[in-house]
C-alpha cells in the first residue's frame, strides 16, 4: 500500500496532464464535425507529436534545473537541413538522417558546453546559441522550399492496421531508446540529483557534469528528430523565426502543463508528452467551437500564462516567508 | 548613520577612479576598434553626420535596454520585451486616431500599456515566485495574442501623430536629434535612481541576494513589482519612438529588440546574476551593438550572418567575463 503513495506522489504531474489531456480530448472529438475516427487522431498524433518531441528535449534541460531556449531553433535548422539531405535512395536518405541527427546532437552539446564548462546562464547562453542556429537555418533555406524522400515520410506520417498513427509509434520507440535508458542510467539520475541540489548530487559524488552535459545533448538529439518530422509532414523546410519561437515557447508551456517543475529535478518526459498533447488539443479546441483563427494567439497565450501561475499554488505551502527567495 | 554614509561615500569616491570596471573598458575598446575597421572599410565612417545618425539608431536600443538593464540588475529579465514594444508603438498609434484628446494623450497611453503588461510580470515574479524568464515569456505570448485580435492579423493602419514623429527625428537642439535627447534624459534619470536614491540601493541588494535585502527590511516584492513595471513602461516608449521614427506601427517590430537589448546590458559588464553592473557600460554595450549592427549592414551582410554574428559575439564576450564563480 505504501509502496504504491511513493509511486502516486512521483508520478502525480503525469497522472494530472493525462487527466487534463484525455479530458480535453474527449470535448474535442465530441464536437469535431468527424468524430472519433482514426483519421482525427492521426491529424491529431501527428501535431501533436511534433511538439511533444520538442517538450521532451525542454524536459530533459528543465530537469537540471536550466532551461533551453535554442530548442525552438534547433528544431528549425534541422527541419532546413532535412530538407536538404533526407533526399534520394535509401542510402542517401538514411545518411541524411543520420547527419541531421548529428546535428541536433552537436547543437545540443555545444549548449550543453557552454552551460556546464564556461558556466554561463542557460537563459543568455540559449538565447544567444539560438540566434546562431537561427542564422544557420537562414543560410540553409533564405526562402522556404526543398523537398524528402516521400517514402519515408509517408511511412512515418501514416497510419498502421487502419487505426495506429506512425508517429505515436515513433513517439514511442524514441521514448524506449532515449528516455528509458537515460533516465535509469546514473548520468539520468545525476541530472535528477542536480536539478533537485546541485550541492547535495556533488558532496555525494554524483557525476553531475556529465549528467548534466548529457542532458543537453540529447535535448538537441530529440529537437533535432522534431525536426526531421516537421519536414515529414511539411516536404519542405523554412526557416521562420516566428515559427520556431512557438515551439520554444510551447515546449515550455507543455512541460509545465506535463507537471515537470521549472526549478529542477521533479516531473518526467512522459508528462511532457502529455502536457504536449493537452497543449495541442486546448489550441484546437477553437476550431471545433467555430472561433475566429485570430483568438488563437491570444488563446494560447491565456492558456500559457495560467499554466505557469498553477506553480503559483506552492507558496501555500510555504512555512517560512525565507522560503520565497529560494 | 552618518559615519556609515561618510565611510561609504570615501570609499565609492576613489573605488570610482580606480574601479576601471574590465567589461566597460573592454566594451569601449570594442567600440574604438569597430570605429578603425569602419573607417577603413568607409571613409564617410567617421563623419559627425554619419555618427549622429548612430546615435540616434542607438538611441531607440538605448531606452529599451535602460529597461531591460534595471530587471537584470534584480537577477531577472524580461523576455516580453518584442511584444511589449510593439504594443506600445501600436496603442500609441491606436489612441492618435481617436481625435485630438487622443492624440494628446498618445504617448502616455502607450507607456501605460506597457506599464500594465510590466505590472503583470511584476505581479507573477514578485508575488506569484513564478521564474521571471516563464512569466516574461507567457505575457509576451498574451501581449501578442491581443495585438493579434485587435490588428485582425495585418498591419495596423493608423499612423503616427506628429509628437511622436517629432520626438524621434526631430532636432530641438540644431545637430542633436531628438531621440538622442531622450536617451540622455533617460539615462539620466536611470543613473540618478540607481546611485543616489534607497530604490537603486535596493535594487542591487535584491540582486545580490533577496534573502538578505528582505531580513534587513526592504519590501524586496515592492522593488521587484516596481522595476517590471518601469521595464515594460520603457520598452513601450522605446516602441513609441520607434513608432515615430518609422511614422507608423508594424506587427514585428519588438523582434529585433530582445536579443539586442539584452546583449547590450550583458556587454556592458552587467552581472547576468544580479546586483553588479553600472549604466556606462550599458550606453557602451549599445552603442557597441549598433555599431556592430551598422557595420554588419554596410558590409551587406545578409540577415544570417547577422543572427550567427550576434550569437557568437553574445557568447565570447560572456565566456571572456560573464562566467559564474567556479564549483564550490
Amino acid at each position: 500500500m505504501s509502496e504504491w503513495r511513493y509511486w502516486y506522489a512521483e508520478q502525480r504531474g503525469t497522472l494530472l496532464a493525462l487527466g487534463i489531456f484525455v479530458l480535453m480530448f474527449i470535448i474535442y472529438t465530441a464536437n469535431h464535425p468527424a468524430g472519433f475516427t482514426a483519421n482525427v487522431v492521426q491529424t491529431a498524433s501527428n501535431k501533436g507529436v511534433l511538439l511533444a518531441f520538442i517538450a521532451m528535449a525542454q524536459t530533459l534541460v528543465v530537469i537540471t534545473a536550466g532551461i533551453d531556449l535554442s530548442v525552438g531553433m534547433i528544431f528549425l535548422l534541422t527541419n532546413c537541413l532535412a530538407s536538404w539531405l533526407v533526399v534520394g535512395t535509401p542510402a542517401e536518405t538514411a545518411f541524411g538522417v543520420v547527419v541531421v541527427l548529428l546535428v541536433g546532437v552537436l547543437c545540443g552539446a555545444l549548449n550543453g558546453a557552454i552551460v556546464i564548462y564556461g558556466r554561463l546562464q542557460p537563459i543568455v547562453a540559449t538565447i544567444a546559441t539560438g540566434a546562431v542556429y537561427f542564422g544557420l537555418a537562414l543560410l540553409l533555406r533564405p526562402t522556404p522550399g526543398g523537398s524528402v524522400n516521400e517514402d519515408l515520410a509517408d511511412a512515418l506520417t501514416t497510419k498502421y492496421f487502419g487505426f495506429l498513427p506512425a508517429s505515436l509509434v515513433t513517439l514511442f520507440v524514441v521514448v524506449l531508446v532515449v528516455w528509458v535508458p537515460f533516465s535509469r542510467s546514473v548520468y539520468g539520475r545525476a541530472a535528477y540529483a542536480s536539478g533537485s541540489s546541485e550541492v547535495a548530487a556533488y558532496m555525494s559524488g554524483m557525476p553531475i557534469r556529465r549528467g548534466k552535459f548529457l542532458a543537453y545533448t540529447l535535448a538537441g538529439l530529440l529537437a533535432a528528430i522534431g525536426g526531421l518530422f516537421l519536414t515529414f509532414f511539411t516536404y519542405t523546410g523554412e526557416a521562420a523565426y516566428a515559427s520556431g519561437n512557438s515551439y520554444t515557447l510551447f515546449s515550455i508551456a507543455a512541460v509545465v502543463l506535463g507537471g515537470v517543475s521549472l526549478f529542477g529535478g521533479r516531473g518526467s518526459v512522459i508528462g511532457a508528452i502529455f502536457g504536449a498533447f493537452a497543449f495541442r488539443t486546448i489550441g484546437d479546441l477553437l476550431f471545433v467551437f467555430d472561433f475566429d483563427p485570430l483568438w488563437q494567439p491570444l488563446f494560447q497565450g491565456v492558456v500559457l500564462l495560467l499554466a505557469v501561475s498553477l506553480g503559483a499554488f506552492a507558496l501555500f505551502r510555504v512555512r517560512n516567508r525565507l522560503e520565497w527567495f529560494g | 548613520m552618518s559615519e556609515t554614509t561618510s565611510g561609504g561615500l570615501a570609499e565609492r569616491m576613489p573605488k570610482f577612479v580606480r574601479r576601471a570596471d574590465p567589461a566597460v573598458v573592454t566594451a569601449f575598446a570594442c567600440i574604438l576598434a569597430l570605429l578603425v575597421i569602419g573607417s577603413i572599410y568607409s571613409t564617410s565612417f567617421l563623419s559627425p553626420e554619419y555618427l549622429l545618425q548612430q546615435l540616434k539608431v542607438a538611441s531607440f536600443l538605448g531606452v529599451i535596454a535602460t529597461g531591460m538593464m534595471l530587471v537584470i540588475l534584480l537577477g531577472q529579465i524580461d523576455l516580453s520585451v518584442p511584444w511589449v514594444v510593439s504594443s506600445g508603438a501600436m496603442m500609441a498609434c491606436a489612441a492618435a486616431a481617436y481625435g485630438p484628446l487622443g492624440v494628446a494623450l498618445a504617448i502616455p497611453f502607450g507607456v501605460l500599456c506597457g506599464v500594465l503588461i510590466g505590472l503583470v510580470n511584476g505581479v507573477g515574479v514578485a508575488y506569484l515566485r513564478i521564474p521571471s524568464m516563464i512569466i516574461t515569456l507567457a505575457t509576451n505570448a498574451v501581449a501578442q495574442g491581443l495585438m493579434v485580435v485587435y490588428t485582425g492579423g495585418f498591419s495596423p493602419q493608423d499612423s503616427a501623430p506628429e509628437a511622436m514623429r517629432w520626438l524621434a527625428t526631430g532636432f530641438l537642439v540644431p545637430g542633436v536629434p531628438n531621440a538622442v535627447i531622450v536617451w540622455a534624459l533617460v539615462g539620466a534619470a536611470m543613473v540618478f535612481v540607481l546611485t543616489r536614491t534607497a530604490f537603486g540601493r535596493s535594487v542591487y541588494a535584491i540582486g545580490n541576494r533577496e534573502r538578505a535585502a528582505y531580513l534587513s527590511g526592504i519590501d524586496t516584492r515592492r522593488i521587484v513589482l516596481i522595476a517590471f513595471a518601469v521595464s515594460g513602461g520603457l520598452s513601450a516608449f522605446g516602441g513609441v519612438l520607434l513608432a515615430g521614427y518609422a511614422s507608423k506601427a508594424a506587427q514585428s517590430m519588438g523582434d529585433a529588440y530582445l536579443l539586442p537589448a539584452i546583449a547590450a546590458v550583458v556587454l556592458g559588464g552587467t552581472s547576468i546574476l544580479g546586483g553588479r553592473g553600472s549604466y556606462l557600460g550599458t550606453v557602451a554595450g549599445v552603442i557597441l551593438i549598433t555599431l556592430l549592427q551598422s557595420i554588419l549592414s554596410v558590409m551587406q551582410m545578409p540577415e544570417a550572418g547577422r543572427q550567427i554574428t550576434y550569437g557568437v559575439v553574445i557568447v565570447v564576450m560572456l565566456l571572456l567575463y560573464g562566467r559564474a564563480p567556479a564549483s564550490r
